[in-house]
């Protein structure tokens, strides 16, 4: 291959790095109009009265909109597994068609005007009046309301082998932990954006989303349209980490605001807007147990974690996911509970489940690993089992041992004292901790076409998303490496609903599910190429067999005797030849959806396949103010194949600060009288900045996994798993102190 | 009012704005060069960058009012023609550019670090200089690769 695993720039780095590429509020329209909106101040209850009047009179205020006077939109749909579009739905509200609200920050008016300053000024001066009820918002104090999780077919949330209790008990080792972790939101630098305008009854969005599909799909459903008058563009979107995978408010009201008031309606959230409509990682209180013999052989792991729900809607995460495939215990209880909170639906976030579920886990290993005497590395070791240790299947490839190994010698693991508090320089005590990592390998149906023309080019036309992964690139690669024509030949055309519907830019399956689709339609399309050829007359690749011509340089030979892709085209009169995965019709998009979802269950039964790594951490923590900054870092990732040296390995050091920021900054606090998020801001929610992150070394093994596209498992979110639990070690090995509550923050130290 | 500003070397005017709307908006949403991006309006993300006068400041935190009669210069004018200033070639050549919302800020602030030292920048230099600018998707060290490159680069010259 000439271009897959190359360091290979990004095809959109001159667009991004001299201010040409639009993201979704960067469309000009004429007579556009902006749109502000305002949220609801109270948890639950219902508006009894909304005083409009000074708004409206506000010079260059076009609308103000309210329950009392917006258009009628249909409710979201029922979740309905087999229609996976019906899952797009933030939440249940049907806003501004009801009086209720369910969230403190729901959307109760919505202003349009000339300008932002102007639709800002009259949103301030709207003044609602509210019959309040009583709400859930208090995380902590709800934790008895919990109820166990239903299992899906795409996330199982509870899982039995043994009887890990009795085992427990009868431990000559036994932990029995409780952890918690905060609320944190996704907080992408560019706030949630929508561009609307309605051509007739079409519907045109600029919208940065994860999924184009889902968004078209849903507002067809709310407006009553057919869902081929919505297009939905989105070529460039400003980081999302899960945060634009459904469709929030501020998506379906600016489309409204755009019907009610005909005219192209640009609605940019304000950073607080975000946090007030959009939700976040969900906080969760965890139990994690583990009994063991003396030798460090697990007899017993129970992982447990309740986790917070919105009533309108939120997503579960998996947060026991990790301790169903780490390691080899003889039993094992896993269980997943929620509980219903009056708050904004929660949503998944980069590693949903893994990212805090690994905290837990890999802390109480740490913990066990002093209390038995072993090192961490070791204890590890010898509980890294053979076979997926809930229920023996097979794994399809992992190499979680050999990062540790790899990252234990770079790290310099085994030089450190293993006794607590006993590294210091001058103030700083300073402590070296280790996680594993682990996230699940996904992989969906794509749909796409590829095209090649008369000139030699290629054309693939895919919907799929760019939210920074550098996916495009990654998919020129591919198809330039399939197809044998140099990678300035191809263009991807993608963020589009007039594109095929692609998948969803989640669960880190992305390329792994385009990939499958790019590779079937190049042999498809390779196979259409020769068959032309071989019957063009005076063609020389004329009467030859396929196994006789080799794809190279752009055209098809056998030894010299062939010629170029432009040739054969030009000499078969053909402008293109395409070629398509993917069907075009309801039916056959039906018929494909049942045929995956039958595929990718039996492909669960048989596999358990999945990105995983080992993350070790140095940190100096002050020992007079508790300040702790992390001074060295290294993962070494287990990964599949990497198609993109260069955009890999920021995928992997992005999830690693994350990671930090999870471990230690990052908090949304929400006030438990009334359920409003109090520090909606960047300034009041430290995502971490330049000056927090030491240099961090990334390394992959690089070893394609044999069950997937090209060996390809998925990059986005491994590196965000396991980083909570290597910083909370390496926090006690410095200072002596398990800190068992995120963010480690200065306070928790003292 | 009406607003004159000099962008990018170029005269411009919008008519009918309020003084206190900001540098950024101006920008954005009247003058036509939406490469400053809007992610906090509180001066914390650094996403809005800009030069006013040869300084670097955040354009959601300036009043269009203050900024008349001055230059501005966005990360629109940084580059000659299709030539990129090496500040915008390093960023793509080290992959410190991902999703490319931070990126337009973090160019004009580090084009501006670089400006103001002889030389390539400490490390310690480099990331407090851009500790103003938030990335979520990077994890900065290429960041950090392409201002040391652009500066070399710059002081070869």
């Amino acid at each position: 291959m000439r271009y897959v695993g190359q360091p290979i720039d990004r095809l959109d780095g001159v667009a991004k790095t001299t201010g040409a590429a639009r993201f979704s509020a960067e469309y000009p329209y004429p007579n556009l109009a902006y749109a502000a909106l305002v949220h609801a101040t109270i948890a639950r209850g219902r508006i009894t009265r909304i005083d409009t009047g000074t708004a409206r009179k506000t010079p260059g205020v076009l609308a103000v909109i309210t329950h009392g006077n917006a258009p009628e939109m249909k409710p979201a749909p029922k979740p309905n597994q087999f229609d996976m579009s019906t899952l797009a739905a933030a939440t249940s509200v049907n806003y501004l068609n009801t009086d209720e609200v369910y969230w403190n920050g729901q959307p109760v008016a919505v202003v349009v005007a000339e300008t932002l300053d102007v639709a800002r000024e009259a949103a301030y001066l709207i003044e609602v009046e509210y019959a309040e009820y009583p709400a859930a918002v208090d995380f902590a104090a709800e934790e008895g309301n919990a109820r166990p999780q239903k299992s899906t077919m795409l996330s199982e949330a509870d899982g039995r082998k043994g009887d890990a209790e009795a085992a427990l008990a009868d431990a000559p080792f036994a932990l029995d932990l409780r952890y918690t972790t905060a609320q944190v939101n996704h907080n992408a630098i560019e706030p949630h954006s929508t561009t609307a305008y309605w051509d007739g009854d079409h519907l045109i969005l600029h919208e940065g989303s994860q999924n184009v599909a889902w968004v078209r799909d849903h507002l067809a459903i709310r407006f009553d349209l057919p869902k081929q008058n919505v297009r939905v563009i989105s070529p460039f979107v400003g980081g999302a980490f899960g945060g634009k995978s459904f469709v929030w408010p501020g998506t379906v009201l600016t489309a409204l605001a755009a019907k009610v008031t005909g005219r192209p309606v640009r609605m940019m959230l304000t950073r607080e807007g975000v946090f007030r409509t959009v939700g976040g990682r969900t906080p969760s209180i965890q139990r994690v147990a583990i009994g063991a013999q003396l030798d460090g052989s697990m007899t017993a792991l129970i992982h447990t974690s309740v986790c917070q729900v919105g009533r309108t809607g939120g997503w579960s995460e998996q947060v026991t996911s990790v301790s169903r495939h780490l390691y080899d215990a003889a039993n094992i209880q896993v269980q997943q509970n929620l509980v219903g909170m009056d708050l904004l639906a929660n949503t998944i976030m980069r590693a949903p489940g893994e990212s805090i579920g690994s905290f837990a886990l890999e802390a109480t290993v740490d913990e066990l690993a002093y209390e038995l005497g072993l090192d961490p590395i070791e204890l590890r070791a010898r509980n890294e089992p053979a076979r997926n240790p809930l229920d023996g299947k097979a794994f399809s490839h992992r190499l979680l041992m050999e990062c540790f190994e790899e990252g234990a010698k770079e790290f310099g693991w085994a030089g450190r004292p293993q006794e607590p508090g006993s590294m210091r320089d001058g103030r700083w005590l300073i402590g070296m901790g280790v996680a594993a990592a682990y996230h699940p390998a996904w992989r969906f149906p794509a749909n796409l076409t590829v095209r090649l023309s008369d000139d030699g080019t290629v054309l693939i036309r895919c919907g799929l998303h760019e939210m920074g992964m550098g996916s495009a690139t990654a998919v020129s690669q591919i198809a330039a490496d399939a197809l044998c024509v140099p990678m300035a030949a191809v263009t991807v055309a993608y963020g589009d609903t007039a594109l095929p519907d692609t998948t969803t830019a989640g669960a880190s399956s992305q390329t792994a599910s385009v990939t499958a689709s790019l590779l079937a339609a190049c042999a498809k399309l390779d196979r259409a190429v020769f068959t032309l050829a071989r019957k063009t007359p005076g063609s020389p690749l004329r009467g030859l067999r396929r196994a006789d011509v080799t794809a190279r340089d752009g055209g098809l030979y056998n030894g010299s005797r062939g010629e170029s892709y432009h040739d054969i085209l030009r000499r078969a009169g053909r402008a293109s030849v395409e070629a398509r995965v993917g069907a075009d019709t309801r039916l056959g998009e039906i018929a494909d959806q049942v045929r995956s979802m039958s595929k990718f269950l039996l492909d669960r039964r048989r596999w358990v396949k999945a990105a995983c790594g080992a993350q070790f951490c140095e940190v100096l923590v002050d020992s007079d103010t508790g300040e702790t900054r992390i001074s060295r870092w290294l993962g070494v990732f287990d990964v599949g194949r990497v198609v993109n040296a260069k955009t890999a390995a920021s995928q992997l050091r992005g999830g690693i600060v994350m990671g930090i920021g999870l471990a230690l900054t990052e908090e949304t606090l929400v006030d438990p009288r009334n359920g409003r998020i109090v520090n909606a801001s960047l300034s009041e929610y430290h995502v971490p900045v330049h000056a927090d992150i030491p240099v961090i070394d990334v390394r992959y093994l690089d070893d394609p996994d044999p069950t997937m596209p090209l060996g390809v498992v998925g990059i986005g979110e491994v590196g965000v798993t396991g980083v909570a639990g290597a910083v909370a070690n390496a926090v006690f090995h410095a200072t002596g102190k398990r800190i068992r509550d995120l963010p480690i923050t200065l306070d928790k130290l003292l | 009012m009406r607003v004159n500003v000099i962008v990018n070397g170029e005269a411009m005017t919008a008519d009918d704005v309020w003084e206190g709307e900001s540098l950024l908006y101006a920008l954005r949403e009247r003058l036509g060069l939406p490469g400053a991006k809007n992610a906090c309006e509180q001066g914390e993300c650094g996403s809005c960058t800009v030069y006013l006068d040869g300084i670097p400041v955040c354009a959601c935190l300036v009043a269009i009012g203050q900024a008349e009669g001055r230059s501005v210069v966005t990360v629109e004018g940084l580059a000659d023609g299709e030539s990129l200033d090496e500040v915008q070639r390093a960023f793509v050549e080290c992959g410190a550019v991902q999703c490319g919302f931070c990126t337009p800020g973090l160019i004009v602030q580090a084009h501006s670090l670089i400006a103001s030292t002889s030389g390539v920048p400490e490390d310690a230099e480099i990331r407090e200089a851009l500790a103003g600018n938030l990335c979520r998707c990077t994890g900065y060290e290429k960041i950090l690769d392409a201002v040391r490159l652009a500066a070399a680069r710059k002081a070869a010259l």
